[in-house]
């Protein structure tokens, strides 16, 4: 569970970055559509910033580069797969050069809202080759914590009935159409997801939280594990070996 | 890359800016088209999915080696995924202008991992034959300096650095990428044409080895019209 120390690139170094000087923490939180990641975002944003980190959030399609010919290319619902998990990858790594590594070089923390892992989600459950995607995806930086907000489709299809109100169209995996309608084709793709995540957990040391609960409640939690790397009031100590920060808060 | 086992075909002309390769690629499927065989085209970048996004970066010259190398793996899936794969299947002859060897030769150039940029574009349908225009670099500058298209700032690799002058960056980098091409010809199996002959000696070794390797199975496979004259009868 230990973070590594300095970040390290997964299997290739993006060329021209010397990840020695990246002094900043890199967070990201993972999890499929509706578990609640854009919430939990915003609430660790405020309170790190409280605590007076600077922050910087960065999440999937928001590139300069791609952000708006994705939004684009999913409107016409023009995507093949291998189409879209490139174009989604290229967004990242546009988001990792232009902003994430700049900012982690000043400093920051970095809060991802979703990172390589829901691109891979993607791709492998669209039956693309895993080991292909994992090695496209391998310029990405180790973060220092991903968080992956787990439930189970169930509570998906309770979240997304009574808030949005409708399924959508790539939530509900429909360009591959895994079912004759929106429901049976969300279920079924978003179980496909979970299971790609959770088949990640290990390698890719995710920290596993569990999404059914309150807002208020993954807030704590999340709070809890980020300031075991050095946020919040923790940051005065932050040199002090992980284990010793959960000991601290446990006897709070 | 995965092997072709449909009907159609897929023919790819390869080489650095210059060498000729797209006049070639022309005058063969012209021919090929007189044969009455259904034949598509394909050029490299030209999805329209992802042209927006592309321009939009060249431009504002947003592109690392990174981002450049994926932006064109997009755009070549896009126009696998939409384009070249269901016309294979359905059994036309594909003739693509630069295919996968383009992004391996010039994303190496930039600096990327070779075995990174092989691997992205192993979703890649292997092309039945890859004809490889060999052509001196002087000899190419000469052809493109003085023609129509002035020097782009991409394909001078001008974002490398390499030099302040357009002319002098664009001799470093196209020279990289020709080490790259001759560096795999064997490994891919290239069908080398010597870019200095003739047009029409070029021409004429490109319809041999064409029919010598692949004419059994386009007479065979490939979706063609009847000949003039057939319906008479």
């Amino acid at each position: 569970m230990l973070p590594k120390q300095p970040l390290e690139f997964y299997e290739e170094p993006l060329p021209g970055v010397d990840s020695s000087e990246l002094k900043g923490k890199l967070i990201v939180i993972e999890g499929p559509d509706s578990v609640g990641r854009s919430t939990q975002i915003a609430l660790l944003r405020g309170w790190l910033e409280q605590e007076g980190h600077a922050v910087l959030d960065s999440g999937m399609a928001r590139s300069a580069l791609a952000g708006q010919a994705i939004q684009e290319a999913k409107n016409g619902n023009t995507f093949g797969p291998v189409t879209m998990t490139l174009f989604y990858v290229t967004d990242f790594a546009d988001r990792l050069e232009h902003e994430i590594i700049p900012a982690l070089r000043a400093g920051f923390f970095v809060l991802i809202d979703r990172y390589i892992f829901s691109i891979m989600a993607r791709a492998i459950a669209r039956g693309e080759n895993r080991q292909w995607i994992e090695r496209v995806s391998g310029f990405a930086l180790v973060p220092h914590g991903v968080f992956y907000l787990r439930t189970e489709v169930k509570d998906l299809v309770r979240r997304v009935v009574l808030g949005k109100g409708a399924f959508d169209f790539w939530e509900s995996g429909m360009d591959i159409r895994f079912g004759p309608d929106m429901y049976e084709s969300f279920v079924r793709y978003q179980s496909r997801l979970v299971r790609a995540l959770d088949s990640m957990a290990r390698r890719y040391n995710f920290q596993v939280v569990d999404a059914s609960r309150s807002p208020e409640q993954i807030f704590e939690d999340l709070r809890g594990r980020i300031m075991d790397l050095g946020a919040g009031r923790r940051a005065d100590e932050a040199g002090r070996p992980a284990r010793a920060g959960r000991k601290a808060r446990a006897r709070r | 890359m995965l092997q072709n086992r449909y009907c159609g075909k897929l023919i790819v002309v390869e080489g650095i800016d210059g060498s000729g390769k797209s006049t070639q690629l022309a005058l063969l499927s012209q021919w090929l088209r007189a044969q009455g065989y259904a034949v598509a085209f394909s050029e490299w970048n030209s999805s329209p999915l992802v042209r927006q996004a592309t321009r939009r970066g060249k431009k504002k010259a947003m592109f690392t080696p990174t981002t450049f190398s994926l932006i064109h793996a997009t755009d070549f899936a896009d126009r696998l995924e939409s384009y070249i794969l269901p016309l294979v299947k359905a059994g036309a002859v594909v003739c693509a202008d630069r295919y996968a060897f383009t992004a391996f030769a010039r994303d190496v150039a930039r600096g990327m991992s070779r075995r990174w940029v092989r691997n992205l574009y192993r979703f890649a349908l292997k092309p039945d034959i890859c004809f490889y225009f060999r052509v001196p670099l002087e000899v190419a500058i000469r052809r493109i300096v003085g023609g129509r298209n002035a020097i782009k700032y991409y394909e001078a690799g001008m974002d490398l650095g390499l030099s302040n002058d357009l002319e002098e960056s664009f001799r470093i980098f196209q020279g990289r990428i020709l080490d790259e091409y001759d560096a795999m010809a064997g490994e891919m199996g290239f069908h080398i044409i010597d870019a200095e002959q003739s047009i029409e000696e070029q021409q004429r070794q490109m319809r041999s080895a064409l029919m010598e390797a692949l004419g059994e199975k386009l007479r065979a496979g490939v979706l063609r019209s009847q000949p003039a004259g057939a319906h008479v009868a």
